[in-house]
């Protein structure tokens, strides 16, 4: 088990540094960059600026130094607001983003298993088809509109909710942001919880456990939920990039002070040094969640382990 | 946005089907198709969908307005029939219905093209990954493993971040991160096809693998590839609108829907028509879709019902 | 000896989209306390759906209706928290596949233990305790390390002997087999029926041995019942049936089995495919496939009648069955 997960963080870390390298180069490379203003600046500003952020220097050797200084933490100063270095500006979003993406996850996660298991052992009846109802809603309609739905009716029309903003502390700010970005990622999950569910029931192995007198709850929590949570558990990697995806959408809309902000803004800003730091940062924080899924996955499946 | 369908799931299933069902492929697909026409929903959603497209591509030579023509007596007003601004106008007196069927049309284009790259680079890198087996096959499937992982929206904003925001780059930088999925599909099917006996026959002929690739492996493709373009399409027009919902995406004067609904957003308590016109279609559209790809995976896997 | 397991007027239906299929029709057996009973037919004859059907483990679409007295309760149409009272403790089952019948996220230990943590009241330790015991009785070489195994880490062979292990945990007075050296080597078979033979001897259990193939019978069985679409068609003590079959059936299976058939020189397969449920023969269910048929046949359906005093079978035909004649 530990020598699986070692291998596995292994194979992690040269594909951080392909992101690195592979970004940076692109980056560098791109005609264009954030002092090409309407207004040309005069040579010599351009070159101390140019100065300033090692820009002439060869590129080999700033991707040297960049690596260096993300290996150290720092990914550099941001190219458009000049007082802020990346980092500090990652440090500031940082924490509330893992804190919104941690809540819609486990919100998600957790009602959408409930839901499936739910949906699957009340197989066509009503339960069920009420889950397969809000699940097509969560999942068709695109979160960036569903944001702005639920931000007008529960915010503007009915004002039992702030419309955005978020003051520390304040759950009535977290509540619709994370329903918003919970939604597909529960629907999705209730949705395969539902389908493995009612497949493991099926099995020889239950119709054993049943054959030996065990009783449906003990059957349930013990011989069908694990063997049912192995597709909903490979399916969190992906689904922790599309919660990313809609944790862009979502800061966006409630105005929350996130990296999904400051990401989206230096896009708009070709803020080359900030898109870079937090594109490093998005995958390195999906690797290591994937990481953590993997080994969740080994230990659910214990044939994984050998191979 | 990837997985709205669950189409990874499904065709990767697919994928392996037809990887072991070796000599079959064909007559896989041809059943899948049977059964997708026996689903009434996907009928339903086939007809509706036709009917978008049509009135996106022919509905503007019919309006009163065009789509950047400006009404200057009739700025911000709700749906008026005598003027023909059926579903109302905007800020600036353009017409809504002309301005949402403009972004359909864009919408619908961005995904045609997106798709189309996709699915070119992802018959080329399957075929090949397939046809030459081994270590290469090994290598190139590994690093689909690794795209998959990394979130590849990331990767479209940069993307657009480098070229600038051009419709153009943003079909093909989206098709170009999309064809994970075909490529996995085709290198099932390529390593299927490979083993039969018409492929034998060629290679005796002196065929070199790039003629056997495009003559006889290609043309046997058609079947995954309708049925993958039809699951992609929601996908890309999902992340075209998320992209131009955030800016990023198809600019002014041009339009889309996901430029359209964040334009309808911020005013959508005094104007609704200019947030729920262009929102009716996308839902409509995605829901369709979405109907559409759950027919096509019931048909392709028939024990899952 | 008294009997253990009653069953009368056995039905079994399937509801399909817009039909019934009957898998099972008016089965009525006996079980003696400790015999062994063979339940021989081709697939789709309806014999694994009669046990299902008295496990309370048929299908969402399967209902039953009869009776199956064991003792004095009648597991027909129980509910299924009170039929876990028996099943697994008075009355077991083995499954056709030890691959898939055991669940692969659990340890051995885990699967067997529970039954008897469920059924006897037994704490974690002492169960296991019994589990190691039950598994070196059963033959499976060092035990502990087995115990703790994945099934993936085990023999098929292994793997249906953790089964039977299972199946005998709690001593019941009945087990039903389904078909349990089918998915085995041919050399683990026979150790297999011997471990049957031994350990259902030594606990007094009731033996069902549901299988289509006559060899394993053979050595094993003190009665045998033969099943053809749904319904028993002849039923007896083994070797009466062995050697003197009275059904045109029992006779073409025997005949079609290679060292059974010995005796006749050469194989003869019974012609044609067994029936498809959903549309069974009118008369008699074998008749399109019976070298022996008359006008009868075609009409009626033959009752299951007693031929002299331990023996019964349904057929018209009552001359003597010989295969030269009519081959």
């Amino acid at each position: 088990m530990f020598g699986y997960a070692l291998r596995r963080v292994l194979t992690a870390i040269p594909i951080v540094l392909i992101t690195i390298t592979v970004c940076f180069f692109i980056l560098r490379l791109a005609p264009g960059g954030p002092f090409d203003g309407e207004r040309a600046l005069p040579p010599d500003v351009m070159k101390n600026l140019r100065a300033h952020y090692n820009l002439d220097q060869p590129l080999i050797s700033q991707y040297f130094i960049y690596l260096g200084g993300v290996f150290r933490g720092d990914f550099g100063p941001s190219m458009v607001m000049e007082d802020f270095s990346v980092s500090r500006l990652i440090s500031i979003g940082l924490p509330f983003t893992l804190m919104l993406g941690f809540s819609a996850f486990v919100v998600g996660t957790v009602a959408g298993m409930i839901a499936g298991a739910v949906a699957a052992v009340q197989q066509n009846k009503w339960p069920d088809y009420l889950l397969v109802a809000i699940v097509l809603i969560g999942i068709i309609i695109p979160n960036f509109l569903m944001a702005n739905l639920v931000q007008l009716f529960f915010g503007v029309y009915l004002r039992w909710l702030p419309v955005g903003g978020y003051q520390p502390g304040s759950i009535a700010h977290l509540v619709l942001p994370v329903l918003i970005l919970s939604l597909p990622h529960g629907g999705r999950v209730a949705r395969l919880v539902r389908g493995s569910m009612i497949e493991v029931l099926g099995t020889n192995y239950v119709r054993t456990a049943r054959s030996k007198g065990l009783g449906t709850r003990l059957i349930l929590a013990r011989h069908a939920l694990k063997p049912a949570l192995l597709p909903v558990v490979s399916y969190l990697g992906p689904g922790l990039s599309y919660l990313l995806t809609g944790s862009l959408v979502v800061e966006q809309v409630f105005a929350l002070p996130g990296i999904g902000k400051y990401f989206i803004s230096a896009a708009l800003n070709r803020d080359y040094g900030l898109v870079l730091g937090t594109t490093i940062l998005y995958v390195f924080i999906i690797l290591a969640l994937n990481l953590i899924v993997d080994v969740l996955y080994a230990w659910l499946d214990p044939k994984v382990r050998y191979r | 946005m990837a997985g709205i369908t669950g189409k990874d799931a499904a065709l990767t299933a697919y994928a392996n089907a037809l990887a072991t069902e070796a000599p079959k492929g064909r007559s896989l697909t041809q059943d899948a198709l049977r059964r997708l026409f026996n689903n009434k929903a996907a009928l339903v959603s086939i007809f509706v969908l036709t009917a978008i497209v049509l009135f996106a591509l022919v509905g503007p030579y019919f309006l009163p307005w065009a789509y950047d023509k400006i009404d200057w007596a009739g700025i911000r007003k709700p749906p008026d029939w005598a003027k023909g601004h059926y579903f109302g106008t905007d800020q600036n007196g353009r017409d809504m219905l002309a301005r949402t069927l403009q972004g359909t049309q864009m919408s619908l284009l961005v995904a045609g093209v997106a798709t189309f790259v996709s699915v070119v680079i992802g018959i080329l890198y399957g075929a090949i990954a397939g046809y030459f087996g081994g270590k290469i096959d090994a290598v190139m499937m590994r690093f689909v493993d690794i795209m998959y992982a990394l979130p590849y929206i990331l990767f479209v904003i940069i993307l657009v971040v480098i070229f600038g925001r051009s419709p153009v780059l943003l079909f093909v930088g989206i098709g170009c991160l999309e064809w994970l999925t075909m490529a996995r599909i085709v290198r099932g099917q390529t390593l299927s096809i490979k083993q039969r006996e018409f492929i034998e026959a060629a290679k005796a002929g002196g065929a070199g693998p790039f003629t056997i690739i495009f003559r006889h492996i290609v043309p046997n493709l058609t079947g995954p590839v309708v049925i993958y373009a039809t699951l992609t399409i929601p996908e890309i027009i999902i992340t075209e609108s998320f992209l131009s919902y955030l800016g990023l995406g198809v600019q002014e004067p041009q339009t889309s829907l996901g430029t359209l609904i964040s334009f309808g957003a911020p005013v959508a308590e005094a104007l609704p028509w200019m947030l729920f016109t262009p929102a009716a279609i996308l839902v409509t559209m995605l829901l369709c879709l979405s109907y559409l790809g759950d027919g096509l995976r019931d048909a392709l896997d028939p024990k899952d019902r | 000896m008294a009997n253990v397991l009653v069953v009368d007027n056995l039905d079994v239906t399937f509801a399909l989209h817009q039909s019934e299929v009957k898998a099972v029709s008016d089965l009525d057996f006996t079980l003696a306390e400790g015999e062994t009973l063979a339940v021989v037919g081709e697939s789709g004859s309806g014999k694994s759906q009669a046990f299902l059907s008295i496990m309370g483990l048929l299908a969402r679409n399967g209902k039953a209706s009869g009776r199956a007295m064991l003792g004095d309760v009648n597991l027909i149409g129980m509910a299924p928290d009170k039929l876990d009272n028996y099943r697994g403790k008075d009355i077991a089952m083995i499954f056709q596949d030890p691959m898939t019948s055991l669940n692969p996220t659990l340890r051995v230990k885990t699967q067997l233990a529970e039954v008897l943590v469920r059924h006897q009241g037994f704490t974690a330790e002492k169960a296991h305790r019994a589990v190691i015991e039950m598994l070196e009785r059963v033959g499976i070489p060092e035990p502990v390390k087995r115990a703790n195994a994945y099934p993936h880490e085990l023999s098929g062979g292994m793997r249906q002997r953790v089964m039977i292990a299972m199946a005998l945990l709690c001593k019941p007075r009945v087990l039903i087999a389904d078909e349990p050296t089918t998915a085995l080597d041919v050399t683990v078979q026979a150790q297999m029926l011997d471990l049957f033979k031994n350990l259902t001897n030594d606990f007094g259990t009731a033996l069902v041995l549901i299988t289509h193939d006559l060899g394993v019978v053979a050595g094993v069985a003190d009665r045998m019942m033969v099943m053809y679409g749904g319904r028993c068609i002849e039923k007896g003590p083994t070797d009466t049936l062995f050697y003197d079959p009275r059904h045109p059936y029992t006779l073409g299976l025997l005949h079609s089995t290679p060292h059974v058939a010995k005796r006749a020189k050469r194989l003869d397969p019974i012609q044609g495919l067994p029936p498809s449920l959903e549309h069974l023969p009118r008369g008699c269910a074998f008749h399109p496939r019976c070298a022996f048929r008359f006008e009868r046949c075609f009409e009626e359906r033959p009752p299951l009648l007693p031929v002299e005093d331990v023996r019964e079978k349904a057929c018209w035909y009552q001359g003597e069955l010989k295969y030269e004649a009519v081959a």
